[in-house]
């Protein structure tokens, strides 16, 4: 088994290492270090003299993949591929383009992306699993029929639809909750209750039909209707062996997604002003700044193999029956 | 404190309910404080006075800086007066040996310009860190080791501060910084131009940067004499410029001539503070009535009163119509009215607004989504609508001094170039493309459509039927009217493209157009201008790019039909009329002629006109160079627009000022009439949080009541 | 009639081929030849039976094949042919579609900005001067919305005989249908035509011809609702220029289809192929597969779309001089967002179809089949691609939802489908800011929502009942509940 986790671990090496020549292709490549300068230096007056300085001050004016005009292992080091890319490896994101330290802007921004995305995803596991047992107890009638036409119907709304609704009614006519903002502390939550409940209204639909689908499955198996034909009731059946088994699907799906829950959610955070991951990256890439995109891109694949790893680890620890190739 | 405010203390004291709003953005315990509300849309790039060019940073570092003169408050056309010297500086020519010259002496023999400030006396800087000693006398932190920098992120992380005297050397000391290439001011090309040695002062920088092999650094320039920036003593310092530019004192009311101790630069420096974000572009020290206390541009900026500010008086005077306006009430006191000022982050149209609305924010401007609710046309022309004047909401407008136009590149081989052909062609689509229609349904009808580069109100822009462009425009009733279709068609078959067919490809001309818009309304203005050429026949493609691709394009020319703006430095003709020079040409000079529009004529016409005072002789030259241009029609001209601006009843000395931006010493909010009004207006209604909650108790019923049932139908 | 008129002009017009239009009759040719084949195959022939066998299925099969109908005369595109007399030319400038030939009152009834639906006053006041050089605030009759009309108030009555004149037309037209199918029935079956007729509305054999016939009556109701109304009024109002919503939304349908299509069409064979091959073979195979999968994968897409727009912008303003026209240019960008979409999107299905996969080998019939020595590929062909179809077939239409709506997404950031292309996605975007309006402009994201709510709907019950028919462990659910 630690062999098995050791060699899964050492396997995310090559995928970030790809990751990272993608990243460095799309971004030092197709967007020019002089295009990066051009946009940093804002509209007014700009010189080729100042994308010049501008480049020696960020760091941008080494040769991308070989620096012949240095010896020894500078002629490797002093590029932009090792100072911008490579170091991303030890968790060195460097400086925005407009200056910042991303290192420090990430571990502010975490905690508010987690305020967010941690109850949404328990609230709404909870109300999903809800809905989805209670509608599996009514299989086959009307009930089930119509909860899955309203879900489907649920699912086929655009996102945007529910924040712009949401925010219309809840916030502006209702006056229910801010219309956005964060707040420090305690203060938040009157905060992070509106954009919870649009994103759980929003999953609300795919989640329950999908979990229909796992509990339907599991509701088909012999020792359900062993368990059914030595008389327990439905109820009993249901929350006992049903939902026990199809946790497991249920959780180890959920597991994939722990590790991203730090990068937050784009659309909720930028629509209703929450200061986290997912509005900074929305932000960088309306300003186009690279070197956040860049270090976001790492660290969300970073966290995505790590969500990997975690599923795979899982899925053996429940299922005997997958072998440890 | 007034009688209504006793009323309405005793309104908020009585309902426990008032206290905290369900939807109060802010928190309970300021409900009743002295701040001021504000948004910011995108978070500021820059706060270094040398590097800082866009309105959204001058909305703070205008409060924090002071450069040595300010426009005055009220006073319209425009007036500059001194905020930190004694009296606005005269002009002292000099002649090519280094003699004085008279005031009227002929540009062609004034070598030289002298410009003399005399500081103030007792002016201090703010709390700061880098101001501050220890008990010798030495700087407290101005050698931090790297241990002493691990719990530093901010400067609020450094306990102590200091302040001092502000002298003449700091203002010399800023000039200075404008030259180094490690600050990379956006203006030092410019001023290059201007202030005598600047730019090789500018050169020794740069070499002396690269001996240190340090692009950024400390580099003390008090031991680098530049020739432009002198100090006299210890409160007078004199700048010298080439020639005569009348318009350079306009500068000196700009955040980049504003003062810089070097103390602060010295502190930046140190090693580890920028990796902390702790720089001089994030962090501003300034002798200003305010000092940013909070800078989290994830989620707001807080400006707080300066301790150390030295009470500038409000203006004792104004325009006629401010007296009775209320805008003198406060003439004579001390500055600044409000304790704080909180700008939230406000990415959305939607959710300022509604927050405004809700009195979250003391002043707005109108979304144009939104202005049927906020504004009406009524017999007596524009006003707020019931709901506004209900809520005690009141309304300025002003024309603001800026362009929006739509451009065609010079270059290009269709709609540019100097023949008759091209002219007839640009002539065709500038009557096809409606502006007013555009200003109509896109701006509501805010903005006014230009018959040339300069903005109503400024000097040079003419009025009555003497204004329009005669080529697109005629003068019927008193109105400029937009020529007909007919004659755009008519012009575009002179052209040599009958119908909108390109003769070379048999097909319809296809032109394009080149913008960085985005937004939601986005597509729609392009819908719009496709309708526009449509009319013509001629097929638009519109090619949408990020801004920096957008420049680049613009920057190599690529560009053919394109989008963009300019909002005014300084109350000057000038500083439109430069965007139409030759050698400001984008492609060939680098410059801010987008259009790379180049007329021998208008180029000569400039350069007489620049150095000319204003008068009729400068107008008579404005007016020809004009003509020119709309001969020419390098632009599609497109239109300068009007600033609507709501505020609240709370919010009092308000007069928008398009020029000045240190405008927050001026603000008066009354706190206790805002909180009163926010617990009316914020009432939450739980009616349909009890319907849901009905709703599921009743379906959760009706579930179990079927369950029973089957469970019944099956133990049978 | 205007539909016939319309493929008249195609015909004698100068046919235009976009890369969009070629691969949309790709598929359907594609689609063709996967009937052929179920025709041939007894037990799909018996799922797929099954399938229309159940009343949403059908329903949804129908709306379906109306969407990708409006989605193929979208895009048989043309340039018609010009009036004779002006200039030398044989055809006009300008591409139309068969779809746009036949909208064309729709389609070029421009009002000056908003107006509701059936209006025919906009929806804002304008100045107006009198003739006496007085101005005066009111709400302007629209160019064309009810400009037949000589009095307002006649509206109502035009409103509802217009409606009137559309439902018997559509009754009269689903009753021409019942009886020409109840013939070709009854002459099939050997039964009297009287009887088929009778049976038609009742649920005769395994076809739902009831659920059949109310599908049509609506859906032809709405068509010719449309047909009546459409030339004289802007049946769902017009937008922030003027432009006819109804039209836009009619045109959105075919970008919905392409994305929703076209992307899918990319993903399958590189999932399949590499999914299964993963699952399978294990050892090195799944190594390279999943690293593939998982480097591409572990992008956010989000960004990987956004880098990706950027090069594809790029390079459409490197090249500006290969696309001549507007649609050409749109239309690349299309399908090179299909494209990106499908690099971001292949991988799911794929990781899907590896841990079926890997399940599946360890099954007994599968170890039997080993040991009875049969080669890898039958192995893949026969007992495992087989056993994962319904997962492809599932993935598939959910894809399709799915894409539909990311493309809303897509162009909230600004990185979606060309900005000038009539689709939802933009339709909704903009909208987002109407809805804030006073007083509300609530058409266009209405008509948008409901016309994809309809399409991924009908999506939706469809992959159900496909599921339902196809994955086996459901078929013997049902059939030991049948026992």
């Amino acid at each position: 088994m630690t062999a098995y986790i050791v060699r899964r671990c050492l396997y995310a090496v090559p995928i970030l290492v790809g990751v990272n020549l993608v990243t460095f292709w799309l971004f030092f490549f197709v967007n020019t270090p002089d295009d990066m300068a051009r946009l940093a230096l804002g509209a007014k007056h700009v010189t080729p003299e100042m994308v010049a300085g501008w480049k020696q001050q960020h760091g941008y004016d080494r040769p991308l993949l070989f620096n012949s005009a240095v010896r020894g292992t500078g002629k490797l080091t002093e590029t932009l591929f090792y100072r911008k890319s490579l170091r991303l490896f030890l968790l060195d994101f460097g400086s925005s383009d407009g200056g910042r330290d991303i290192g420090h802007d990430i571990a502010q921004r975490m905690g508010p992306s987690l305020a967010i995305a941690v109850p949404t995803l328990l609230v709404a596991l909870a109300v999903e699993v809800g809905i989805a047992l209670l509608i599996v107890m009514f299989r086959g009638s009307y009930i089930d029929l119509f909860a899955l036409l309203i879900c489907i119907v649920l699912m086929s709304i655009s996102l945007l639809f529910y924040v712009i609704g949401g925010q219309y009614l809840i916030g502006k006519v209702w006056r229910l909750a801010p219309i956005s903002g964060f707040g420090d502390g305690v203060d938040a939550w009157r905060f992070v209750a509106l954009p919870v409940f649009i994103g759980v209204l929003g999953g609300v639909g795919a989640g329950v039909r999908v979990y229909r689908t796992y509990f339907l499955e599991e509701e088909g198996r012999d020792f359900i209707r062993t368990a059914r034909a030595k008389g327990l009731t439905d109820g009993v059946v249901l929350f006992r062996h049903v939902l026990g088994n199809a946790m497991i699907p249920v959780l180890t799906g959920l597991v994939v997604v722990l590790p991203s829950l730090f990068l937050g959610s784009l659309i909720m955070e930028s629509f209703f002003g929450i200061p986290g991951l997912g509005s900074y990256t929305i932000e960088a890439i309306q300003n186009q700044d690279f070197a956040i995109v860049r270090a976001m891109v790492f660290l969300g694949s970073l966290l995505y193999v790590l969500g990997l790893l975690l599923t795979d680890i899982s899925y053996t620890l429940v299922d005997p029956r997958v072998r440890l190739g | 404190m007034r009688s209504t405010n006793i009323i309405a203390v005793l309104i908020l004291a009585a309902s426990d309910v008032a206290a905290a709003p369900w939807n109060n953005p802010y928190p309970a315990a300021d409900a009743t404080a002295d701040v001021y509300y504000d948004s910011f849309e995108e978070r500021p790039k820059h706060l270094d006075p040398a590097r800082s060019y866009a309105e959204n940073e001058g909305q703070f570092i205008g409060q924090v800086y002071e450069p040595p003169l300010q426009y005055h408050y009220l006073r319209r056309p425009y007036e500059l007066v001194p905020l930190t010297v004694r009296e606005v500086p005269t002009p002292i020519y000099q002649g090519a040996d280094g003699r004085e010259l008279p005031e009227d002496a002929p540009v062609g023999r004034i070598a030289r310009t002298v410009y003399r400030f005399r500081l103030k006396a007792g002016i201090r800087f703010q709390p700061h860190p880098a101001l501050a000693r220890d008990s010798q006398g030495g700087f407290l932190y101005h050698a931090l080791a790297h241990a002493d920098l691990a719990a530093v992120h901010t400067l609020a992380d450094l306990p102590v501060s200091g302040t001092r005297e502000l002298v003449a050397a700091d203002y010399v000391y800023q000039i200075k910084r404008l030259a180094d290439p490690a600050v990379a001011s956006p203006i030092a090309g410019l001023m290059f131009e201007h202030i005598v040695g600047l730019r090789e002062y500018a050169e020794r920088l740069r070499r002396l940067r690269t001996a240190a092999r340090a692009s950024g650094g400390f580099l003390d320039l008090r031991a680098h004499d530049l020739e432009g920036a002198r100090v006299i003593d210890r409160y007078a310092w004199e700048i010298t410029i080439k020639g005569k530019y009348p318009q350079f004192l306009y500068w000196q009311a700009m955040t980049f001539f504003a003062p810089m101790p070097w103390e602060a630069d010295r502190f930046h420096a140190q090693a580890g503070l920028a990796e902390r974000n702790v720089t001089l572009d994030w962090f501003p020290i300034g002798t200003g009535p305010f000092m940013l206390a909070e800078n989290n541009p994830n989620r707001r900026m807080v400006l707080v009163r300066n301790p150390n500010f030295r009470g500038e008086r409000y203006p004792a005077d104004g325009e006629m119509e401010d007296g009775p306006a209320g805008l003198l009430a406060d003439a004579g006191k001390p500055m600044p009215f409000v304790d704080r000022a909180v700008y939230s982050l406000e990415t959305e149209s939607i959710p300022r607004w509604s927050k405004f609305l809700q009195g979250y924010y003391d002043v707005s401007g109108i979304p144009s989504d939104s202005f049927d609710q906020a504004v009406q046309y009524t017999t007596a022309g524009l006003t707020l609508t019931e709901e506004m004047r209900r809520r005690g909401i009141r309304l300025l407008t002003a024309v603001s001094a800026s362009t929006s136009y739509v451009g065609f590149n010079m270059l290009d081989p269709v709609v540019g170039g100097d023949g008759e052909r091209a002219r007839k062609l640009r002539r065709a689509i500038a009557i096809a493309a409606d502006t007013e229609e555009y200003i109509s349904i896109f701006r509501n009808g805010r903005g006014v459509a230009s018959q040339g580069p300069i903005p109503p109100g400024l000097f040079g822009a003419r009025e009555g039927e003497a204004s329009i462009n005669p080529y697109v425009y005629t003068w019927v009733n008193g109105q400029p009217q937009r020529r007909p279709l007919e004659e755009a068609r008519r012009l575009l078959a002179e052209a040599g493209y009958p119908g909108g067919r390109d003769p070379a490809t048999g097909r319809a001309l296809v032109l394009h157009f080149d913008t960085s818009a985005s937004g939601p309304d986005f597509r729609s203005t392009l819908d719009w201008w496709r309708k526009q050429f449509d009319k013509l026949g001629i097929q638009l493609i519109v090619r949408d790019s990020d801004f920096n691709r957008f420049q680049d394009k613009l920057a190599r020319g690529n560009a053919e039909i394109f989008q963009f703006g300019w909002n005014a430095d300084y109350p000057d003709p000038e500083n439109f009329l430069f965007l139409l020079t030759g050698s400001q040409g984008k492609v060939r000079h680098a410059g801010e002629n987008a259009a790379n529009y180049s007329n021998p004529d208008f180029d000569r016409l400039f350069e007489q006109m620049r150095h000319m005072d204003n008068g009729p002789g400068r107008q008579r030259i404005i007016d020809s160079m004009v003509e020119i241009a709309r001969r020419d029609g390098p632009w599609l001209w497109g239109f300068h627009p009007t600033g609507y601006t709501l505020m609240h009843s709370w919010y009092s000395n308000a007069k928008p000022n398009l020029m000045a931006r240190n405008t927050l010493k001026y603000v008066r909010v009354d706190p206790v009439l805002r909180a009163v009004r926010r617990s009316q207006w914020n009432a939450p209604v739980w009616q349909p949080v009890a319907w849901f909650a009905a709703f599921l108790v009743a379906g959760l019923l009706a579930a179990i009541r079927v369950y029973r049932r089957r469970q019944r139908a099956t133990a049978l | 009639m205007r539909l016939w008129l319309a493929l008249q002009q195609w015909w004698s017009g100068e046919a235009v081929l976009l890369w969009t239009d070629a691969l949309l009759f790709l598929l359907l040719m594609a689609l063709v030849a996967a009937y052929v084949h179920v025709r041939r195959d007894e037990p799909l022939r018996r799922s797929w039976r099954r399938v229309l066998g159940s009343a949403p299925a059908m329903a949804s099969a129908i709306v379906l094949s109306v969407y990708i109908l409006v989605a193929l005369l979208d895009s048989l595109h043309f340039r018609p042919l010009q009036p004779a007399g002006e200039s030398g030319e044989r055809y006009e400038a300008g591409v139309l579609s068969v779809l746009d030939a036949a909208l064309t009152p729709e389609r070029t009834h421009t009002e000056r900005s908003y107006s509701r639906p059936m209006a025919i006053r906009a929806l804002e006041m304008t100045t107006v001067m009198d003739p006496d050089g007085l101005s005066r605030q009111e709400y302007p009759r629209l160019k064309y919305g009810g400009s037949h009309l000589q009095d307002p108030a006649q509206r109502g009555a035009d409103l509802l005989a217009a409606s009137a004149r559309a439902l018997a037309q559509a009754v009269l037209t689903t009753l021409l249908a019942w009886a020409a199918i109840s013939g070709v029935l009854a002459r099939r079956h050997g039964l009297s035509w009287r009887i088929a007729a009778s049976g038609i509305p009742g649920r005769a054999g395994a076809v739902p011809w009831r659920t059949i016939m109310m599908t049509l009556l609506v859906l032809v109701s709405l068509g010719c609702l449309c047909a009546e109304l459409g030339p004289r009024y802007h049946l769902l109002g017009t937008d922030k220029v003027g432009n006819d919503v109804l039209f836009q939304s009619l045109k959105g349908v075919r970008t919905s289809v392409v994305i929703g299509t076209l992307t899918t069409l990319l993903t399958l064979p590189l999932a399949i192929a590499f999914g299964v091959a993963a699952g399978y073979f294990r050892g090195p195979v799944d190594d390279a597969v999943q690293y593939l999968y998982t480097t591409l994968d572990s992008i956010p897409d989000v960004l990987l779309i956004a880098a990706m727009v950027l090069v594809m912008q790029a390079y459409m303003a490197g090249h500006a001089e290969g696309f001549s026209s507007v649609q050409q240019r749109a239309d690349l960008r299309l399908v090179l967002l299909c494209a990106v979409l499908g690099i971001t999107r292949w991988t799911g299905l794929c990781r899907l179809l590896r841990g079926e996969t890997l399940k599946l080998r360890e099954q007994d019939y599968v170890h039997a089949a080993q040991a009875l020595g049969a080669g890898h590929l039958r192995i893949l062909g026969h007992q495992i691609l087989p056993n994962v179809m319904h997962l492809v077939l599932i993935t598939v239409v959910m894809q399709f939802s799915g894409l539909v709506l990311a493309e809303a997404v897509l162009s909230y950031i600004g990185i979606g489908v060309d900005p000038g292309m009539h689709s939802w996605g933009n339709m909704i975007n903009s909208a987002r800011l109407e809805l804030a309006r006073e007083p509300a402009v609530w058409w266009s994201l209405t008509a948008a929502l409901a016309f994809m709510l309809v399409l991924v709907l009908a999506a939706n019950l469809f992959a159900d009942a496909v599921r339902d028919a196809f994955d086996p462990r459901a078929t013997r659910r049902s059939e030991e509940a049948g026992r």
